[in-house]
């Protein structure tokens, strides 16, 4: 089994505030392989995009990793001082936001951006950090890229604009790419596009992706794997496929239903009853115990970890413990 | 872009004519219009050869306009109080009143852009908590008490600096200057301070509060993100973002300093075109005051202007034309 | 133990204000606790100026020019029956200082109420008529804007000193009013208008019109205390500077009538006396005013601050 490019190990985040301490977070474990896509999936708050902040260091304060490892390559980055984190962050780890209207500076030409980042990590003079910025730019699908280098952000369209930003975000050639909802503020037929995009431009320069979303579209297209989080905690992880057909968890089982589908006619859509809990709210044992159809008695008590079930990795006692699956 | 300068080239005027309406409602009825001109030791028949001449029984634009004729050329009659031309009482004083403006506005400009900034970066230290207690101070004083206070401090108790007057003055082409002379520098010293202060902490808080703003943004975060260096992402990116709102804002109130000279004059009797104005106002002398009302207006006006075309400047956004979302 | 919430457990609105934010934010800002601390005891001595101050120094038959210049009781030549100092009348310093915020928190108080009317009845007009009487006010706003408020109100009080020229003492005190009112009215305006306009598409608005609704009506009803919270926090922060601008034209000997000689008067009577030692006579006023406005600024910064969800 080769190194994991990235592992994190029972991840704890929490918010001090004056009223208690809120657990964001509350012991997320995965790992990404070498040039693997693993989305991460789940509602709004359930905390995907801390995940990811966390990994990169831009937590923002009062919020603090409170327990857990998370290791690049095998050394961990969790713990590093401001100025060595600095030096993971673009070289190996690359960031790309939700929204490309305001992640570029709009004094600053999109060429100036892409050779500042180039030359902060890569020993170039200005001429050759221009020639591979244009590179770049050309790569990510922007016609008259020698021209357009000179351009200010708002001359760009929406998803010429995320174009740059994926660009920059793999200026110094990262083993590893954050991408936080990269198409959920473009146009629907503008996703598919980057999407593409980015899965092969990640393919070319092998580097690993983790995507976070909302949108099952976006994971089923371009992950390997997927993880789908609730309340804080990861309930189920697997190979694409098997999470989309074969899910194990009542949560994912729910959220692959409610997928309206093009092939089969339904009178209802299906739905979840009920909604994710608030973070000073989360139930004992399993987070999804209340909303659940098919949870007894020691859900409401035992938290589950993730556990094998036929084809994915389950937390649910339904797949493990005492009154097991299939 | 040349529609919007047209449009601010039109609006500048209509803003000069109301003032100047304003004026010469001022001149015409509050107060006696032959008075105005002539000065109050004007004999009987001088009133009645100007009255004629005036036409004052001429139709009200008539007068307006007449009167406006008159401004454009600085021409607006005798002072009541000193007798003698307005115009040459203001260009007289001028000098003094922008040599102190303009040094006040480099004290504000600098120190406040840096504290500013400093206070943003260092939030929490103990060095931010003092400048921002002093500036919260800073714009509860009024700008008198300031003054007062300066004198008492450095010419009553320390006895090192003058507390009226501006001292010795060299004038170079009609200009009289007090920035040649290093009697004239020290005499400059207290009341510059006084104008500046206000104006330095509102600047600071103000460099501050967008510092903080930009600091939250996005980019900013993007920027970070990407691994750049602090002072790239604090003064490659933040500061730039920080200056450009703020640096027009700024223009703006540096030009107010000119009327705000008006209490430090008072305070330091220095002899300027506020001190002037408000002597005016204390003895009801109409010319002076419609006069330093149309000058300061002017001013204003043509600072505005400026501040607006700066903009355009220092914003790409402002000079490039958007695209269309299209693709 | 019922699981079911019933109206009776829903907090009173008392203590929703003792537990939200906004209060706690006060309990832990020593700041905000002394600030309004200072504040409360100048506004009740300004108040009960006559009852708690130990002289009257306007009333000429008390004065004693005998016990001209004192200073403060704890130098030497002081005397206890004149805490602070008396000037050269034999006013006593203390008591002209409870008589002269009490002018200048009046002015102020009074000046910004005004301003709040003017500005916020126009804001609703412009916001709702729109088309030509809102940008005729804009336009306003916008010329306004470009001249410095001391212009403004030195340059309405000296109208309203060439019209009125012997005024009667209230008279004087409306045109100051009025004049520090119309520098800080264009805020508030420009604030509503905008809430204005907002509220005015949307559709309960729209729906209200449609009933029958008179448009005054829902103006009151529905935009007015949306459009609240944005016009307190501007009154905080403009009282401080109405009571200064009033202390600066007072200063400049073109604001209050010399007969209620506001903190302002007094710090300018007292300049004259700094170059013969006399410091206590300019510096007490001085010393008042900074506090007042101080603390006003304080409890104003305090609560923008609490107000604001980012900034915690």
């Amino acid at each position: 089994m080769p190194t994991p490019l990235l592992e994190v190990s029972h991840l704890r985040v929490e918010f001090p505030t004056r009223r208690g301490t809120l657990l964001a977070l509350d012991d997320v474990s995965f790992s990404i392989a070498p040039g693997e896509i693993l989305g991460v999936v789940g509602e709004s708050g359930a905390g995907k995009s801390l995940t990811g902040a966390s990994i990169i260091g831009l937590l923002e304060p009062p919020g603090r990793i409170a327990r857990g490892e998370i290791r690049l390559e095998g050394e961990r980055i969790d713990n590093l001082p401001p100025d060595r984190m600095r030096a993971v962050r673009g070289r190996r780890i690359g960031a790309i936001f939700q929204d490309p209207l305001t992640s570029l500076n709009p004094l600053y030409t999109v060429g100036r951006q892409l050779v500042e980042t180039i030359q902060t990590h890569l020993p170039m003079d200005r001429a050759r950090a221009r020639a591979r910025a244009v590179a770049l730019l050309k790569e990510t699908g922007i016609p008259a890229a020698e021209q357009r280098f000179d351009h200010y952000p708002h001359q760009f369209s929406g998803g010429m604009r995320q174009r740059v930003v994926i660009a920059l975000a793999l200026a110094a050639e990262p083993k590893l790419i954050v991408a936080d909802e990269p198409t959920t503020a473009l146009d629907v037929s503008i996703q598919a596009q980057i999407i593409a995009l980015l899965k092969r431009l990640t393919r070319q320069h092998g580097a690993a992706v983790m995507l976070v979303t909302h949108d099952m579209g976006v994971i089923a297209e371009a992950s390997d794997r997927v993880a789908v989080m609730y309340a804080g905690r990861i309930v189920e992880v697997g190979p694409v496929q098997q999470v989309i057909h074969r899910p194990a968890h009542p949560y994912t089982v729910g959220l692959m239903g409610s997928i309206p589908s093009m092939a089969v006619e339904h009178d209802r859509l299906l739905q979840i009853d009920g909604t994710m809990p608030r973070l000073n709210a989360i139930p004992d044992g399993c987070a999804f115990n209340p909303r659940c159809p098919k949870a007894f008695e020691r859900c409401r008590h035992d938290r589950p970890d993730l556990m094998a079930a036929e084809a994915t990795q389950a937390a649910c006692w339904l797949v493990g413990g005492e009154r097991g699956g299939a | 872009m040349l529609a919007f300068v047209l449009r601010r080239l039109i609006q500048a005027v209509v803003v000069m004519l109301t003032v100047a309406f304003i004026a010469f409602m001022l001149f015409q009825y509050v107060g006696d219009p032959v008075t105005n001109l002539l000065g109050q030791d004007a004999t009987a028949e001088q009133r009645q050869q100007l009255r004629a001449d005036l036409g004052l029984d001429a139709p009200f634009p008539v007068q307006f306009v007449r009167f406006v004729g008159n401004a454009l050329h600085g021409e607006f009659g005798l002072s009541l109080r000193q007798g003698r031309k307005v115009s040459a009482l203001i260009v007289e004083r001028f000098p003094a009143t922008i040599e102190l403006a303009f040094s006040a506005a480099v004290i504000a400009l600098l120190a406040g852009v840096t504290l500013g900034v400093y206070t943003a970066l260092r939030r929490d230290s103990f060095g931010s908590q003092v400048w921002m207690a002093l500036s919260l101070v800073g714009v509860s004083l009024p700008t008198f008490l300031i003054g007062i206070l300066l004198i008492l401090v450095f010419a009553v108790l320390l006895k090192v600096l003058p507390s009226f007057g501006r001292g010795d003055v060299a004038t170079v082409a009609g200009w009289s200057s007090g920035l040649l002379t290093v009697d004239g520098w020290k005499h400059l010293v207290l009341p510059s301070l006084t104008l500046s202060i206000f104006q330095l902490a509102l600047i600071m808080r103000l460099v501050r509060a967008e510092m903080l703003e930009v600091l939250r943004t996005d980019y900013i975060k993007f920027a970070r993100a990407r691994g750049l260096s602090d002072r790239a992402v604090y003064f490659g990116h933040a500061l730039r973002n920080t200056l450009v709102p703020v640096i027009t804002i700024t223009g703006l109130q540096l030009g107010a300093l000119i009327a705000y000279a008006i209490i430090t004059e008072t305070v330091f009797q220095w002899p300027g075109m506020g001190l002037l104005f408000i002597q005016a106002v204390q003895f009801a002398d109409i010319p002076v005051m419609a006069a330093y009302l149309c000058l300061t207006a002017l001013i204003f006006v043509l600072i505005n202007l400026m501040v607006d075309l700066l903009y355009f400047a220092v914003d790409p956004r402002l000079r490039i034309e958007r695209v269309a979302a299209a693709h | 133990m019922s699981t079911v919430l019933t109206a009776a457990d829903k907090p009173t609105r008392w203590a929703r204000l003792l537990d939200s934010d906004v209060w706690h934010s006060f309990k832990h800002s020593p700041t905000a606790i002394t600030a309004s601390l200072i504040a409360l005891v100048c506004v009740l001595c300004a108040l009960f100026a006559q009852w708690v101050a130990p002289h009257n120094p306007f009333d000429l038959a008390t004065l004693d020019l005998s016990d001209a210049r004192l200073p403060p009781s704890w130098l030497e030549g002081g005397s206890v029956k004149y805490l602070l100092g008396t000037d050269d009348q034999g006013r006593d310093i203390l008591s002209a200082l409870m008589y002269g915020s009490r002018i200048s928190l009046f002015v102020g108080l009074a000046s910004v109420a005004l301003s709040m009317l003017i500005g916020v009845g126009l804001g609703l007009l412009s916001g709702f008529a729109g088309g030509a009487v809102d940008g005729f006010i804009m336009r306003v706003c916008d010329v306004m804007l470009s001249f410095p408020a001391i212009l403004v109100a030195l340059l309405i009080d000296g109208f309203g000193r060439t019209l009125f020229p012997d005024a009667h003492e209230s008279l004087a005190f409306a045109v100051l009013v009025f004049a520090i009112a119309l520098t800080g009215w264009v805020q508030y305006a420009r604030t509503v208008r905008g809430s204005t306009m907002v509220e005015r598409n949307k559709e309960y608005v729209q729906a209200a019109r449609v009933i029958g609704v008179a448009p005054l009506r829902v103006m009151f009803r529905h935009v007015l205390p949306n459009v609240l919270g944005p016009v307190l926090v501007l009154a905080t922060i403009q009282i401080a500077g109405a009571i200064i601008t009033e202390a600066t034209l007072s200063f400049l000997g073109v604001g209050v009538p010399p007969t209620s000689p506001s903190l302002g008067t007094l710090i300018r009577i007292g300049q004259d006396f700094l170059f013969s030692g006399e410091w206590w006579i300019t510096v007490f006023p001085g010393l008042m005013l900074v506090l007042i406005a101080l603390s006003v600024n304080l409890l104003g910064d305090w609560l923008r601050d609490a107000l604001n969800p980012r900034l915690r």
